[in-house]
């Protein structure tokens, strides 16, 4: 057994320690947010943070995370009740298929900790890592930059109306 | 945002270009009753697929308890066909959206649609939801006026209700009764007359988007079904190759390890857990020695392979009229290779038999068609076989989606009982799925003295652009087994919807012109549909070509296009895209370029014209895209921003098919097989910025839209390219190689 703490929840897992984080998350603990695109950290899908940077899931084996902290695009928020991320996607209308979409969302995550001002070129950069194949690219874009304004307000207080439809 | 459209008004060009900063502009054809006059006559078919599916519950069904439940026989694939849809069935029947539980291609409870392909969703299924919904609407009303004695147009539908002007109601679970609405479909509905439209035109969010960004199972690869295992197929390591010898120990005793299934050349692992099927399907992999045959043609000379290949001669267009004398004469020849579809999420599905009976989730694009396919492959009839579209990433045309449903299919057989999960490998989706094939196209013209076309003539070599299923011999799995199906010999598509020659015959009104489809049966490599079919490569060489006799002509490229144009729709497009692109003021810099193109999509879909902005860098040849502006004409627009979505992307998707993919191979095997072999646009390679500009046709009929950018965005690139460097080039990629080359050192 391996113990992990998934979305700040200890989680103890029976599998091989070479089997990669991934495959952990989707089969193990039933979580859909990383997804598998490549299994070779080029495209992003599998996209998580652990330890609050962006990672590929499909690469990191389980024998490296006892005591990180790993968080997936369910531990932003729900459906329902959506953190300031997945509220922008939504607001903006930022996905396509969708497929690549909760794994931005998570390297989008990990920019807006370090950095909450991030200019266009910023994101872009940032963003290098994670394909799109449906050409989404502008609208996450302005997804991201939507919720940094939102993280801001809401940190400065003056955050009441966060969704504007 | 939005300014109103104006139905019975036709805006003055001038008009338009006045509502400067407006996103989207209205128009109208003529008059509202014009517009009604194009509705399905009397004694017409009945109207989109209610012309194959006619009684009116297969489309709306209404329960006791008020509840609606509409049918399509379409998928969603990204391309938001379920928020459209919801739209038109809630506006017809005066109900909020929210109201509307849609059931997609399901081929036990939903009409057969065939594919959804072809940007014809909303013609076929829109148009069939529209009218079956204002019917059963009227049923309603009908209904509810006897109940009330109330006369039937002073009724209206209103939130699940027919209620009369004085308060009254009665609700639709009881006016429905017993087969109210199981009567067939008229040809003439009462729809909705544009101007009072409360949802359709209006951008409305996509009902899937808050489950994709929250983890929720949205997709076939989150279906988790009880007792279901995972399984993993080792494909051969070239098309052709024969399994020779496998040594199944070292697999069969890896932790988790249920079964190995082989049949042939199939090989296949299954397991409890994903990962522990990942691992046995490389120890298998590593045990397997294998035969390899079948090579492939070259790669440096695959042009010349395909011209070598027997062809037939299909002639689409032979014009023969009065023209001026013609004074010059140009031609030139362009190519495009083979490009996949490259979809983000590999091809996943998953499989149960139980009772001798087989239920399939896919991502296919086609579950009737596919569940057909599948019966023949393992010998079972259709009724008993059950295919359920289930959503995958994008696939923007037929991809590995049916082979993995087969694949799942023989697995499960191979294992009853428990529901069998399926996905490929990134290396298997990149190296197996059908491409988009490399075409050749040659084209000839004469300019008369005043720079006039007064000759076309236009050849195009092709593959075919479907190898869809219709039976086993179309599913990869299928030629691997021991008694293999052989893929049948394919068919060109007709025009007008075309396959090598969609796209193939210009707009443009030349006195003389001929066009020929050299279809070519024979595939050296696999190919299929993939987004736009043959109209990506013909809009790239034929709207390439019409800069280059601009040019001869000494004329400004959008000049020349309207001179040729007199489709008053096409010259819409074209203008808006000129004039919020600033084309007459453009500042030409050292290294910058501007381009244009136009295309209506198969001559029947959506009219799209764009221009884009370029910056090329002299040292490396690499092409940045400043900023893409276009204008798209889709008829009545159903969700306006939708229409955005999905152009702004099939820009962003053709800019990298154009300047980045080609798929390699040498003559073994093929070679792109991730995304460091076949590397597609990322963040900062897409455009600065993507303007689409949506004119409203209000009560025109829907024009197929989502592939409508594909073909016109490769040539405004090439145009550009031209118009920065000089240098004119004709065989895609325009890769930052070829245009170092074109501008030397």
């Amino acid at each position: 057994m391996i113990e992990l703490n998934v979305n700040g929840r200890p989680q103890a897992v029976d599998a091989d320690p070479a089997t990669p984080l991934l495959y952990v998350l989707r089969d193990h603990l039933a979580l859909n947010g990383a997804k598998f695109g490549c299994g070779l950290g080029q495209c992003g899908a599998c996209t998580v943070m652990i330890d609050g940077k962006a990672a590929f899931s499909c690469v990191t084996p389980i024998s490296a995370l006892p005591g990180r902290k790993i968080t997936t695009v369910e531990g932003l928020g729900t459906a329902d009740n959506p953190g300031p991320l997945q509220q922008a996607f939504i607001d903006e209308q930022a996905a396509q298929c969708g497929y690549c979409i909760a794994g931005m969302i998570m390297r989008a995550q990990a920019l807006l900790e370090a950095n909450p001002s991030p200019t266009d070129d910023d994101i872009r950069r940032h963003m290098m890592p994670n394909l799109c194949r449906c050409g989404t690219h502008m609208r996450i874009v302005r997804a991201v930059q939507r919720a940094a304004r939102t993280m801001k307000n809401v940190k400065n207080g003056a955050g009441v109306n966060v969704t504007t439809k | 945002m939005n300014s109103t459209p104006s139905p019975g008004l036709l805006l003055s060009r001038r008009e338009f270009l006045t509502t400067a900063g407006a996103l989207v502009v209205g128009f109208s054809l003529g008059t509202v009753s014009d517009l009604f006059a194009q509705r399905p006559q009397e004694g017409a078919k009945l109207p989109g697929s209610l012309a194959s599916t006619p009684m009116l519950d297969a489309w709306i069904r209404i329960g006791a308890d008020g509840t609606i439940t509409v049918c399509t026989g379409k998928g969603e694939l990204g391309q938001g066909i379920k928020t459209a849809l919801i739209q038109i069935a809630s506006e017809e029947l005066g109900v909020q959206p929210a109201a509307i539980k849609l059931v997609t291609a399901d081929t036990r409870t939903t009409p057969d649609e065939g594919y959804t392909a072809g940007s014809n969703s909303m013609k076929d299924s829109g148009t069939a939801i529209q009218n079956a919904a204002a019917q059963v609407r009227e049923i309603l009303i009908g209904r509810a006026a006897d109940k009330l004695t109330v006369s039937a147009d002073k009724l209206v539908a209103r939130d699940g209700f027919v209620v009369t002007d004085d308060g009254r109601r009665a609700a639709f679970g009881e006016l429905v009764g017993d087969n109210l609405t199981h009567v067939r479909a008229q040809p003439q509905s009462k729809l909705k007359d544009p101007r009072t439209y409360a949802l359709v035109g209006k951008p409305l969010a996509r009902v899937d988007i808050p489950a994709k960004v929250s983890g929720g199972a949205a997709y076939v690869q989150d279906l988790r079904l009880p007792g279901m295992l995972h399984a993993r197929v080792i494909r051969p390591p070239s098309y052709g190759a024969r399994l020779r010898d496998v040594k199944v120990a070292d697999a069969e005793t890896l932790p988790g390890v249920i079964k190995i299934v082989r049949d042939g050349n199939f090989l296949a692992v299954v397991a409890e857990h994903e990962f522990q099927a990942v691992v046995a399907m490389r120890a298998l992999a590593t045990n397997a020695s294998w035969e390899m045959r079948n090579r492939l043609p070259d790669p440096s000379d695959i042009y010349g392979t395909l011209r070598r290949l027997p062809a037939d001669a299909i002639v689409d267009l032979d014009l023969n009229g009065q023209a001026a004398a013609p004074a010059r004469r140009l031609e030139a020849s362009y190519r495009r290779p083979y490009q996949m579809h490259g979809a983000i999420g590999p091809a996943c599905a998953i499989a149960l038999m139980k009772d001798g009976t087989l239920t399939v989730w896919t991502h296919s694009q086609g579950v009737y068609p596919l569940r057909k396919s599948i019966a023949e492959l393992l010998h079972l009839p259709e009724d008993r076989i059950q295919c359920v579209h289930a959503e995958g990433a994008g696939c923007y045309g037929h991809n590995g989606a049916d082979d993995a449903a087969a694949d799942a299919a023989l697995i499960a057989r191979a294992l009853p009982d428990r529901p069998v999960r399926v996905q490929w490998m990134r290396e298997q989706e990149h190296a197996w799925e059908p491409y988009g094939p490399a075409m050749i196209a040659d084209v000839k013209a004469a300019l008369d003295a005043d720079g006039n076309v007064v000759e076309w003539t236009y050849d195009v070599w092709s593959n075919a652009h479907s190898t869809r299923p219709g039976g086993a011999g179309n599913l990869l799995p299928a030629w691997h087994l021991e008694t293999p199906f052989t893929q049948p010999v394919p068919k060109p598509i007709p025009l007008p919807e075309g396959g090598g020659d969609r796209n193939a015959i210009p707009l443009y009104k030349f006195p003389n012109a001929r066009v020929v489809h050299h279809f070519i049966p024979s595939m050296p490599v696999r190919v299929s549909a993939l987004r736009a079919l043959g109209a990506y490569a013909n809009i790239f060489a034929i709207e390439s070509f019409i800069d280059e006799l601009a040019a001869a002509a000494s004329v400004d490229p959008v000049e020349f296009r309207l001179r040729h144009l007199d489709d008053p729709r096409a010259r819409d497009v074209i203008v808006m895209a000129a004039s919020r692109f600033g084309w007459a003021n453009y500042p030409a810099g050292k290294g910058r370029g501007r381009g244009f193109a136009f295309a209506r999509y198969k001559n029947l879909g959506a009219y799209l014209a764009l221009a884009v902005d370029i910056e090329i860098d002299r040292e490396s040849g690499r092409v940045k895209v400043l900023r893409a502006v276009a204008a798209v004409d889709s008829g009545q627009p159903v969700n306006p921003d939708g229409i955005r979505n999905q152009i702004e992307g099939g820009i962003v998707q053709s800019a990298s098919w154009t300047l980045y993919e080609a798929v390699s191979f040498d003559t073994n095997a093929i070679t792109s097989t991730d995304w460091g072999s076949y590397p597609i646009a990322r963040f900062a390679d897409v455009p600065g910025n993507v303007d689409v500009h949506v004119i409203e046709r209000p009560g025109a009929p829907f024009l197929g839209t989502g592939e409508a950018a594909q073909g016109p965005t490769a040539a405004a690139l090439a145009n550009a390219i031209a118009n920065a460097t000089g240098a004119r080039l004709r065989e895609l990629p325009l890769s930052r190689t070829r245009v170092k080359a074109t501008i030397g050192a």
